[in-house]
């Protein structure tokens, strides 16, 4: 793309942002303040993971953009041409083809593997921010590893309601020190981030945060002995390709209240259909 | 050819994100063997070392450089533009034999990011003492071998690692191979 | 019925461009507006665009409010979103508003004063009756005339005729760099620096009512406007092989002295304090809500209790961005259905454990 740099940002940015993500992997779910630039996005349309992928990306690379799973969402697709554009990498809907994933909402249902980074988009890093409006509090409270005010919270739902009431942006606990927002990934993709082979980064642009989780590190998500964390999913199999274990979309098929459960990785369910798998419920995919 | 004209990275975009990557996975999976290339390194530094500078200092970046290491100094200035500062407030320290880790900034409770990167050249990566690293990265134990350490280092690392979230952080660098520990990997002898 | 999957997210796009392009254009009944009309026509819009975009180019500024339909926070963003990719080879001196070639100066705290009040350009006193005379679209019948010359009197400022004699605390020194909102993230506690250029930078509505909240009682601090003064000052850089400064180009500024009052303490007798606005072009609105939000913001630094909005300095300076604002407002438009779903089945889930 003529008259800009590869991966559009300025050699200056990248190196201010590679410190920090150094930094970030050091100290693991800890949030590194970054000089976040304007960027042809909007703010809270993933500007934040996209200055990530552009200081990691090489030509080398095999680039993977998802939004709520799917490849083909329309952020999905502004974001990939952007890269594609601005870095001329090859880019791929497979999860298996992917060396960087960057991902908004969802892990993918395939495991990735220690050759791959995904990296989330983050619209707000502080897991603490509904509870403590104050940065300046809530900085304090990470310093000293005070997370008291999440426990009351999460208490005060299992008096409510009789369990943990979180479904998505569950906070987790990483290598047992820090208090980390996931992203708003669903509470079922939680456990795929414990132990993950891969390296996990994230950024937020308008928050201006980056932070990271180094492969095969601990990553629990907050519970309590009598009341243990538990995904939540809808408890139909795929109507395209059957599965029973992925995360589900609703799908609004009629006026009469028809519903439809898909995977929401779209990847997944492709390959698993062209595998020969079909949903329980017959449908098959119209050809495009 | 003097140090002073010999050049940085042939492709300065391109080999600066390559040797980021590996510098990125070193410090995911401490302790794995990562190799450079791109430059030649003005003596006395190695070449991994050059380029980990040439990726992540420029002006911004406070360094401190080895006395024993000023032949490169020029090089180091022309092709980053980092101001040097003593060791204390340096954000980079470029080190021929590791530097007392006490004496620089190992960040605060709310700004751990804040504390400096050691940059340590050692004899080899290959052979020498062996220690085991544990922690996040690594799905098991890993065993390492450097040779160009204190013999203490053991003791030396734990009290850093110890500090944790606080503390340094290590890029060890032979001829144009690096590694890293992080401060989050405890260290023992083999 | 069989379910086809949602696809064709990338056509989707394409057509969704053209369509704007076609809404941009409009009726071709009528000329294509040129980015010259707009910067001469519309100065007011251009204004506010450099000032939200952070970026002084008078040309830039109109050729991004007619990509943007007019919209001028969209045409900020496309400002910010240049600026970011340009390269900075120099600092300026800080700019001289004393030695301003004034086009406008008034100050409410004296009748009279030397270089005197004058009016210029403003609309202060013009009744809002529509004009439909501006509706041809000939030249207006009346010649607007040679455009008044910018004064050459000394116009001392009004603060500084008030600081001879000890009234109003002296101007406030920063020994260090200034910080750079577009290069470091915000870090509180955040200097007068900091916040001097959020205020500049961030949205004229937002600070207007934060502003305005501060006269009705939330905050307030008793403010006069000092002096108001616009007009263009010489921008200067001093290379280090010249060792002098060279001007290289003017600016328009507008800016606006608050003098607001303090009570003393047992140390320091009673004086008169500031508030300050610095805008670029004429923006008197934006830089008077600018000044008394600034005064609002050193409530905590004087000594006075912080209890409004306005004196909330993390509350206006994470607030005031309006590209961060309209992004993060206009992003619940992307897709949620995952997390949706995740709360259905939550409340689902919830639901029948009660029943």
């Amino acid at each position: 793309m003529k008259g800009y740099n590869f991966a559009y940002l300025d050699e200056q940015t990248k190196r201010m942002i590679r410190r920090g993500l150094l930094k970030a992997v050091a100290i693991p779910g800890h949030q590194v303040p970054f000089g976040s630039r304007e960027m042809p996005l909007p703010y809270g349309w993933g500007t934040g993971g996209i200055q990530v992928t552009a200081s990691i990306l090489g030509s080398d690379d095999v680039l993977k953009v998802i939004d709520q799973g799917a490849d083909d969402t329309t952020n999905a697709v502004s974001i990939r041409r952007f890269f594609a554009r601005t870095a001329g990498v090859a880019t791929t809907t497979a999860t298996a083809e992917a060396t960087v994933i960057q991902t908004r909402h969802r892990i993918p249902e395939k495991q990735l593997r220690e050759d791959q980074i995904i990296v989330y988009q983050v619209p707000q890093p502080e897991p603490l921010f509904r509870l403590e409006s104050s940065r300046v509090e809530t900085k304090r409270m990470h310093g000293l590893s005070d997370y008291g005010l999440m426990h009351v919270k999460l208490y005060e739902d299992i008096s409510r309601f009789g369990q943990i009431s979180i479904s998505y942006d569950y906070p987790v606990m990483v290598n047992e020190r820090y208090l980390m927002s996931p992203s708003p990934i669903p509470a079922f993709d939680n456990p795929k981030m414990d132990m993950m082979p891969a390296l996990q980064l994230f950024g937020a642009g308008r928050e201006k945060r980056i932070y990271a989780i180094p492969p095969w590190t601990r990553v629990k998500s907050l519970d309590f002995d009598d009341h243990p964390f538990r995904t939540i999913n809808a408890s139909h199999p795929c109507g395209l390709c059957g599965a029973t274990d992925s995360y589900l979309d609703e799908v609004v098929v009629d006026n009469h209240g028809g519903r439809l459960f898909v995977c929401s990785d779209t990847d997944h369910c492709a390959e698993r259909r062209a595998a020969g798998h079909v949903g329980a419920d017959g449908f098959r995919e119209a050809a495009e | 050819m003097s140090n002073e004209l010999s050049p940085g990275f042939a492709d300065s975009v391109a080999d600066a994100q390559s040797c980021f990557r590996s510098v990125l996975n070193a410090m995911a999976r401490p302790g794995h063997l990562h190799a450079i290339g791109g430059v030649s390194a003005p003596h006395p530094l190695c070449d991994a070392a050059a380029a980990i500078l040439l990726t992540l200092a420029d002006h911004e970046t406070p360094l401190w450089l080895d006395p024993m290491a000023a032949e490169a100094s020029v090089w180091i200035t022309f092709h980053t533009g980092a101001p040097r500062t003593p060791a204390a407030q340096a954000m980079f320290v470029m080190a021929l034999s590791l530097p007392d880790l006490t004496g620089l900034s190992i960040g605060t409770d709310e700004m751990p990011e804040t504390s400096a990167t050691v940059i340590l050249q050692v004899a080899s990566l290959t052979t020498g003492q062996r220690y085991v690293l544990e922690g996040p990265g690594l799905r098991e134990p890993r065993v390492v071998a450097i040779d160009g350490l204190p013999p203490d280092f053991v003791a030396i690392w734990q009290q850093n690692h110890v500090l944790y979230p606080l503390g340094v952080d290590l890029i060890l660098c032979a001829g144009n191979q690096l590694t890293a520990l992080p401060r989050s990997v405890s260290i023992k002898d083999a | 019925m069989a379910y086809v999957a949602v696809k064709g997210g990338e056509q989707a796009i394409d057509n969704a461009h053209a369509w704007l392009a076609r809404e941009r254009r409009g009726d071709t009944a009528h000329p294509v507006l040129s980015v010259g009309q707009i910067e001469e026509q519309l100065g007011r819009s251009v204004d506010r665009v450099m000032a939200e975009g952070s970026l002084y180019d008078r040309e830039l500024a109109a050729l991004a409010i007619k990509q943007a339909q007019g919209d001028l926070i969209e045409a900020a963003f496309l400002l910010r979103a240049y600026r970011t990719t340009l390269p900075r080879f120099a600092h300026s001196n800080p700019v001289e508003t004393a030695t301003m070639r004034i086009e406008r100066r008034v100050s409410a705290v004296f009748k009279d004063l030397p270089g005197g009040q004058i009016l210029g350009p403003t609309y202060d006193y013009t009744h809002r009756l529509l004009d439909f005379g501006l509706m041809a679209d000939e030249e207006n019948c009346c010649d607007p005339g040679p455009a008044s010359p910018a004064t050459m009197e000394a116009m001392p400022r009004v603060p500084d005729i008030l600081g001879n004699e000890g009234l109003l605390e002296s101007d406030a020194r920063i020994e260090q760099e200034p910080g750079d909102l577009t290069r470091e993230p915000l870090t509180f506690p955040a200097d007068r620096d900091v916040r001097l250029q959020a205020l500049a930078r961030g949205d004229e509505g937002f600070i207007l009512g934060l502003g305005y909240s501060t006269q009705r009682g939330y905050g307030g601090s008793h403010p006069f406007a000092g002096e108001i003064r616009m007009g263009e000052v010489s921008v200067e850089i001093e290379p280090a092989e010249l060792g002098f400064a060279i001007d290289i180009g003017d600016l328009v500024l507008t800016e606006c002295q608050m003098v607001n009052q303090f009570k003393g303490s047992k140390t320091v007798p009673p004086q008169f304090t500031r508030g300050y606005g610095l805008i670029f072009g004429f923006g008197e609105r934006k830089a008077m809500s600018m000044a008394l939000v600034d005064r609002a913001m050193r409530a905590g630094e004087l000594g006075e209790d912080v209890t409004a909005p306005a004196q909330n300095v993390e509350f206006v300076l994470y607030h005031s961005d309006n590209i961060e604002a309209t992004g993060f407002v206009e992003h619940l438009k992307l897709p949620h259905y995952v997390d949706f779903q995740s709360e259905l089945q939550n409340v689902r889930r919830m639901r029948e454990s009660v029943e």
